[in-house]
């Protein structure tokens, strides 16, 4: 179980909402992944309008609500909208992002760090996207984030996790959960993610963009829990030397057999 | 500032293309200048379907299946310059008006009803009429009613921007319509719009106000459209390394029948129109592209999909025209008349959703 800010999740996938053809094709998608975050760009939706078509779609189920500051330049335009949403959903769940460079959506790593120590003190569950730095990792993680959301490559790319060698940093240094976020592209990648140890996985343009978005989530879920139970099964190391499969133990224990 | 690189120059570059550049160009991951200019040459002509492939592609990944819907409004058709392409050039004798505060309200009210989220305000460009106490005591009265007002007025100073971003407007276009110098000097008889240069250092006050998006096109018909399109890159170039935190789209208004009779100078097909539009995706994978209602619906339902990722809908350019249907004097006809209703449901047909708000006026700080 997958436990952020006291909240159990049974499954560790999240989706991002943003790019489906249609609200319904999303709350199928959604449904079909079996998971229990979404978030949603407050600048989709009219959170104050009960009509409003993609909060319909979400409130036919039980799921935790995150909304992302998605558009959000600096600190302060994140956190007015982080407390705008938190006055009109009632939920204090914000995933933080604060991307000012509107080609790359790449996060601004000294802006996202004064609005999780602000957002936090506000009583907010912070949940920040950011570059893959273990520093800033470590940085927001003391600031009070609940978790941490590195990207694993550029939004949208699809390209898969190519900063692994900083995120298994992180998962190691971690004490929140770290969710890897951005650039997953298939299910491979998401199970690779998962066998590294991270907590969980967020995907959006994956799925919303498939032939088959409704069979794709399915796909992200089976693909998510593999990479959970191998993780937790232990995965061998990789090696850059061959290694026989059945070693001479009996030679090896009669060589060292001086040791005391 | 941005220098315009030399027209004849771009055209020459692009002349030279050849098929073995236009195929580096489809192939390459990121492309420069120099492969924009094969992808907007005649040596690409014959690879149009694989541009609109690879167009398509791109714009699915880093759009979505979706298309943003908006619409203009226009505030006055008073104007003081005279381009020979336009119905409301000082020159015309037409019914002028200028919607009061009241009027404006009522005209964008008139779309919210409809359920428009993203308006555009158009105006000639008369100072006298449409000013920046104007725009600024309209942008008060809209922003909170809307998720996004753009505007589409005469070039202002970098304090006028900052004084409207303030109020409200999240964007601006400005058209430079030819970046031909010697055709900017023949169609542009006299007034303000007649220097170039003040004209093409506009989007950078823009940008330098704050303003989130700045919005910039050539209107085609006027010049060589190969080498317009090259200029575009040239300047949307410098603009993304000038002021990287600003977002940027491209129109492609092309010309159409107004009062005053002008014939286009040069014939831009759907075909050319379409290279043009593949070729700048290709180019620039984030710029948002914008068709308007200039072009028919049957141009408009094949291009969905394939790059563009902004459309105009239900749009009337006279001004006053959604609340009063006899309303004289538009700007040039509309080619698609559908409604805003009538477009969703195409592209949800297509299978792509119907954006109408992808923004929203809480992002910005603002005076009271
Ligand atoms: S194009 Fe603009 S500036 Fe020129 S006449 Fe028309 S409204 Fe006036």
């Amino acid at each position: 179980m997958l436990t952020i800010a006291g909240t159990d999740f049974r499954s560790r996938l999240f989706l991002g909402t943003g790019k489906f053809s249609s609200s319904a094709v999303m709350a199928e998608a959604i449904a079909a992944s079996d998971c229990q975050m979404v978030t949603v760009a407050l600048r989709r939706v009219n959170l104050d309008n009960p009509e409003d078509d993609i909060m319909k779609a979400l409130s036919q189920r039980d799921y935790t609500f995150l909304p992302n500051t998605s558009g959000a330049r600096n600190a302060n335009e994140a956190i007015r909208l982080a407390h705008l949403a938190r006055a009109a959903s009632g939920s204090s769940w914000l995933k933080l992002e604060v991307t000012p460079d509107p080609r790359t959506l790449l996060p601004d790593p000294v802006e996202t760090l004064i609005a999780t120590e602000e957002l936090v003190k506000a009583g907010f569950i912070v949940l920040p996207y950011m570059n893959a730095d273990p520093i800033l990792a470590l940085k927001l993680q003391d600031a009070g984030a609940a978790a941490v959301m590195p990207l694993g490559s550029p939004i949208g790319t699809n390209q898969g996790v190519l900063t692994d060698a900083m995120i298994e940093i992180i998962i190691e240094q971690a004490r929140v959960p770290v969710v890897v976020d951005a650039g997953i592209g298939a299910p491979s990648h998401a199970a690779y993610a998962m066998e590294m140890g991270a907590d969980a996985v967020l995907v959006n343009t994956a799925i919303s963009i498939a032939g088959d978005p409704v069979a794709m989530a399915a796909a992200f879920a089976k693909a998510v829990e593999a990479g959970r139970t191998a993780y937790i099964a232990g995965m061998g190391r990789r090696s850059k030397q061959a290694s026989a499969s059945s070693p001479v133990t009996g030679t090896l224990s009669s060589d060292l057999g001086f040791l005391a | 500032m941005f220098q315009s690189p030399d027209f004849n120059q771009l055209r020459e570059q692009i002349k030279s293309a050849t098929s073995a550049d236009v195929e580096q160009a489809l192939n390459a991951t990121r492309l420069n200048l120099n492969d924009l200019a094969a992808l907007i040459s005649p040596a690409a002509e014959p690879y149009l379907q694989q541009m609109a492939a690879r167009s398509s592609e791109i714009t699915l990944a880093r759009f979505g299946k979706t298309t943003q819907l908006y619409a203009p409004i226009y505030l006055s058709n008073y104007c003081t310059n005279r381009c020979v392409y336009c119905g409301f050039s000082a020159d015309n004798r037409i019914k002028r008006k200028c919607l009061t505060l009241d009027e404006a309200e009522k005209e964008a009210m008139i779309l919210h009803e409809r359920g428009f989220q993203h308006i555009l305000l158009v105006s000639g460009e008369a100072e006298n009429a449409v000013d920046v106490e104007y725009m600024e005591a309209i942008a008060l009265r809209l922003r909170n009613k809307f998720a996004a007002v753009s505007i589409e007025i005469q070039p202002l100073s970098t304090e006028h921007y900052q004084r409207l971003f303030l109020a409200g407007i999240t964007a601006v276009a400005v058209y430079q319509e030819t970046y031909d110098r010697d055709m900017y000097k023949r169609v542009h008889l006299s007034g303000k719009k007649s220097d170039f240069d003040y004209r093409l250092e506009t989007p950078a006050r823009v940008a330098e106000a704050g303003m989130r998006e700045v919005g910039i096109g050539a209107l085609l018909g006027l010049s060589d459209w190969r080498a317009e399109g090259l200029a575009i890159g040239h300047h949307l170039n410098w603009l993304r390394k000038t002021f990287w935190s600003t977002a940027f789209t491209v129109s492609f208004p092309r010309m159409r029948p107004a009062t005053g009779e002008f014939e286009p100078l040069e014939i831009v097909t759907e075909s050319n129109l379409s290279q043009l539009i593949f070729a700048l995706r290709l180019f620039d994978q984030d710029v948002g592209l914008i068709v308007s209602t200039r072009e028919e619906a049957r141009y408009r339902d094949g291009m969905l999909k394939l790059g563009p990722t902004r459309y105009s809908a239900g749009s009337c350019t006279a001004p006053g025209g959604y609340g009063d249907s006899d309303s004289e004097a538009e700007q040039f006809s509309v080619g698609d008349h559908r409604s805003l209703q009538e477009v969703s449901t195409m592209i949800r047909e297509k299978g792509y959703d119907p954006v109408y708000k992808d923004w929203d006026s809480s992002f910005q700080i603002t005076t009271s």
